[in-house]
């Protein structure tokens, strides 16, 4: 048994509505915790008061520089006591999950014993990063815990300037839209860094994020530094059966508003069965015995929008592979940004295809690592010394798939442009 | 022998395969999946290429989960499920069974213990969670308050797919935006300078650092009080809070002055449009804990408003792309301030710059 609870009016308001209350966990935990009675208080305080009262620190693993989150309490008496004096310390140990975020039921109770001894009790799965956040624990209490859940084969993910932990969808597990193995992909890629998380020493925080397909489940576009999003480049596949299963329920009027007239490129149209085109890069998928609806694969590009409403019916080709974007971010400090194309398609099939992904996130890191400032983005970068000298930094070759339109203004000095043509011309013979 | 498991080194695993954490009929069709169905909201049915199928039944949780919480899931999963479980990136959890004939208890099983089962398709799904008070070192109000608050006002939304498609939401408890791009998101939006407190800066701040930081250049060294501290040009500062995070001693956080703003049709999915940011639509709401009535009332107007006038498979940015941004605060009824103009950098490309005006 604990200690007596504080009151908490503002919080026990937050046990009543339907949605499972964080409130009625934490009053669990409090009944055996005394500190969790005086993390509750805590955090009354701060809704009397409207205010936050955690401040950060030093608190880390041996041989690690993150990975942690200090916590130290700020409500001080007027003799600069603590005033909850059982919760002084509330760090957080960020781990890095399987991923696609999988567990068996062992390993989640396996986390909530050592939790139980160690910590608060209190888990957040998961955290914005990505990470499984093991929520309060004493200075004191953070080497042991980590050294139960690292035996149990789990790492620390990343905290301050450097890289991050990292997401994967659920992708190629479960999901047919899933175009490389996003989990074998984002595997290789972080266990690369294990350093560069385990030690700050980069200018900024470094994100990567792995999504299957343009529908970016992971948010990986606008929240990471380098996205890595599936694509194809043959022709979607078709399934005439579940095409005309699809068209029985939902008539020609859905087909016509949904899917049709919702494609951005217009790389879609109805035709009478004898009249789809033959060239090679059309695909067509049968609706009934006499209609079709006919995808110009030169056209489109691969949004996911018909495939995700006619799912299976239509899907993506089989020559897979991924997108790789940089510089996404979030507001601070030039306003957010989205990732910009730099690569239009790499394949991920086996290792070597995974190791070119792994040298081409070493040299992105490496160029950040030697040209940003301190507390700049790669995409603050890029904005910076222009996307052309990020290209040349880490030895790609611009493509007009990286742009939405060629330069709007006159101001570049062009007299390298009979060399550059000159280039770009005896590359071309080289290749044929 | 103490003193060795004391020093204990870090053995740097780095990620684990998931080959053990997975369903043994994901691990088995991996990459070989056809198609898939929603039978009911919260369920999602995935039909491989050899034929075999699972059933995935997703539940809302509180994210900020205790530990009798999270046994309990296991407990769930173990007696009507296969003992295996996998979070989504807005901390649903998804029970997967190859058994269709356990989806029914399980589904039952999760409503008798308070875990909503939704969250699929076009639905409202959980709110992309951040820390706010109860473990941010900045934060200008709750994150898990906030909510839950506004998941007991969706609860319905999030049980059924009535809405014209997906709705994601994200909230954040100071501008830099944790819970990063949504179709509708509530974020602390500070409307005063820092308080400095001119006694610690030089002792806590790293002061060429907080000058570097702050995105309009509004902060300068000074001594102030014979103490080498920094001044604040108040005309200049956006309110922003940038040089709070490096230095505390210039608190941004005020029970009054920090308001919350809303924001609306951000999508990072490429299906139809490209990826788009979010936009302010409303600010100046009281951060009015514990239950944040006015933020849920324009949350709750939106929200029904985009149901009722959204075509099918239109995203929030979809559907306003159409009526055009006059008509959705004619809808919303939200007024449309002098302070919704953009005037950041590269502000030019959100003007109108044609005669395009719907009447």
């Amino acid at each position: 048994m604990a200690k007596p609870m504080h009151p908490t009016p503002n919080l026990d308001q937050l046990e009543t509505g339907p949605w499972p209350s964080f409130v009625t966990g934490l009053k669990r935990l409090a009944k055996d915790k005394d500190y969790v009675v005086d993390v509750l208080g805590h955090l009354e305080h701060s809704y009397q008061t409207r205010k936050g009262y955690w401040k950060g620190g030093t608190v880390g693993v041996r041989g690690y520089g993150g990975g942690v989150i200090p916590r130290f309490t700020e409500i001080k008496d007027e003799s600069g006591n603590a005033v909850f004096k059982d919760a002084t310390e509330f760090h957080t140990l960020r781990v890095m999950p399987p991923p696609g975020m999988h567990y068996d039921t062992a390993t989640l109770r396996q986390f909530c014993d050592i939790w139980d001894k160690y910590g608060s009790g209190l888990i957040a799965l998961h955290g914005q990063s990505g990470d499984i956040m093991m929520q309060g624990c004493t200075t004191e209490n953070v080497q042991k815990a980590w050294d139960e859940i690292n035996e149990m084969g789990f790492d620390l993910g990343g905290a301050g300037p450097a890289v991050r932990t990292s997401m994967s969808c659920v992708g190629a597990a479960r999901c047919e839209q899933s175009c490389y193995d996003e989990a074998k992909a984002h595997k290789a890629v972080i266990n690369s860094f294990l350093d560069d998380i385990h030690r700050p020493a980069l200018p900024y925080k470094f994100k990567f994020k792995f999504s299957g397909c343009g529908n970016d489940c992971m948010n990986a576009i606008q929240r990471s530094d380098m996205a890595v999003i599936g694509t194809w480049r043959d022709n979607m596949r078709t399934d005439d059966e579940l095409g005309k299963k699809w068209f029985a329920k939902h008539g020609m009027n859905e087909l016509i508003n949904d899917v049709v007239s919702r494609c951005p490129t217009k790389a879609l149209q109805i035709k009478d069965a004898g009249a789809v085109r033959k060239d090679g890069h059309i695909s067509a998928v049968a609706l009934d015995g006499k209609q079709c609806l006919e995808i110009d694969n030169k056209d489109c590009v691969r949004c996911m929008h018909c495939i995700n409403v006619m799912t299976g019916a239509l899907a993506p080709g089989k020559d897979k592979g991924a997108s790789i974007l940089v510089g996404g971010k979030s507001h601070l400090k030039i306003g957010g940004l989205m990732g910009t194309l730099v690569v239009p398609f790499m394949k991920l099939e086996t290792e070597e295809d995974r190791e070119k992904l792994v040298e081409l996130a070493q040299s992105i890191i490496d160029f950040f690592a030697e040209n940003a400032l301190e507390h700049e983005r790669t995409g603050e970068m890029i904005e910076r010394i222009g996307l052309v000298n990020f290209l040349e930094g880490i030895g790609l070759d611009v493509d007009p798939h990286m742009i939405n339109t060629p330069r709007t203004n006159p101001y570049v000095r062009t007299d390298g442009w009979d060399a550059e043509v000159a280039k770009i011309e005896a590359k071309k013979k080289a290749a044929a | 022998m103490a003193e060795a498991q004391a020093l204990r080194k870090a053995v740097e695993c780095g990620v684990p395969d998931n080959d053990k954490y997975m369903h043994p009929t994901l691990l088995k069709n991996r990459g070989n999946w056809k198609y898939h169905d929603r039978p009911r909201p919260g369920v999602l049915h995935h039909v491989a290429h050899s034929g075999d199928q699972v059933w995935s039944v997703r539940a809302g949780t509180q994210r900020q989960m205790d530990t009798h919480t999270i046994r309990k899931l296991c407990d769930i999963a173990e007696q009507f499920g296969e003992g295996f479980v996998r979070f989504t990136i807005r901390s649903n959890i998804e029970y997967i069974v190859a058994d269709q004939n356990k989806v029914d208890p399980l589904i039952a099983k999760l409503e008798g213990e308070g875990f909503p089962v939704g969250g699929t398709g076009n639905s409202v799904t959980m709110v992309a969670h951040t820390q706010g008070w109860l473990h941010c070192d900045i934060p200008g109000t709750d994150a898990s308050g906030v909510v839950k608050s506004m998941m007991d006002q969706l609860y319905d939304e999030f049980k059924s797919e009535q809405m014209p498609n997906r709705v994601h939401l994200s909230t954040s408890c100071c501008e830099i935006n944790c819970g990063g791009q949504a179709d509708l998101a509530v974020i602390v939006q500070h409307t005063k300078p820092p308080k400095i407190n001119h006694d610690l800066v030089a002792n806590v701040c790293e002061r060429p650092a907080v000058v570097a930081r702050c995105p309009v250049a509004a902060i300068r060294p000074a001594l102030v009080n014979g103490k080498p501290s920094l001044e604040v040009d108040e005309k200049k500062c956006i309110c922003c809070g940038a040089c709070y995070p490096p230095c505390p001693p210039m608190q941004i956080n005020d029970p009054e002055h920090s308001k919350l703003a809303i924001w609306v049709g951000g999508k990072n999915s490429n299906a139809r449009g490209k990826p788009t940011f979010m936009k302010m639509v409303a600010s100046g709401l009281p951060n009015n804990a514990p239950r944040w009535p006015e933020v849920n009332e324009v949350v709750g107007r939106i929200l029904r408003t985009y149901k009722n006038d959204a075509r099918p498979w239109e995203r929030m940015a979809d559907w306003i792309d159409r009526i055009g941004w006059p008509r959705f605060f004619e809808k919303t009824g939200l007024p449309f301030t002098k302070y919704l103009i953009d005037d950041w950098r590269g502000s030019r490309a959100n003007l109108n710059a044609s005669n395009h005006v719907r009447f």
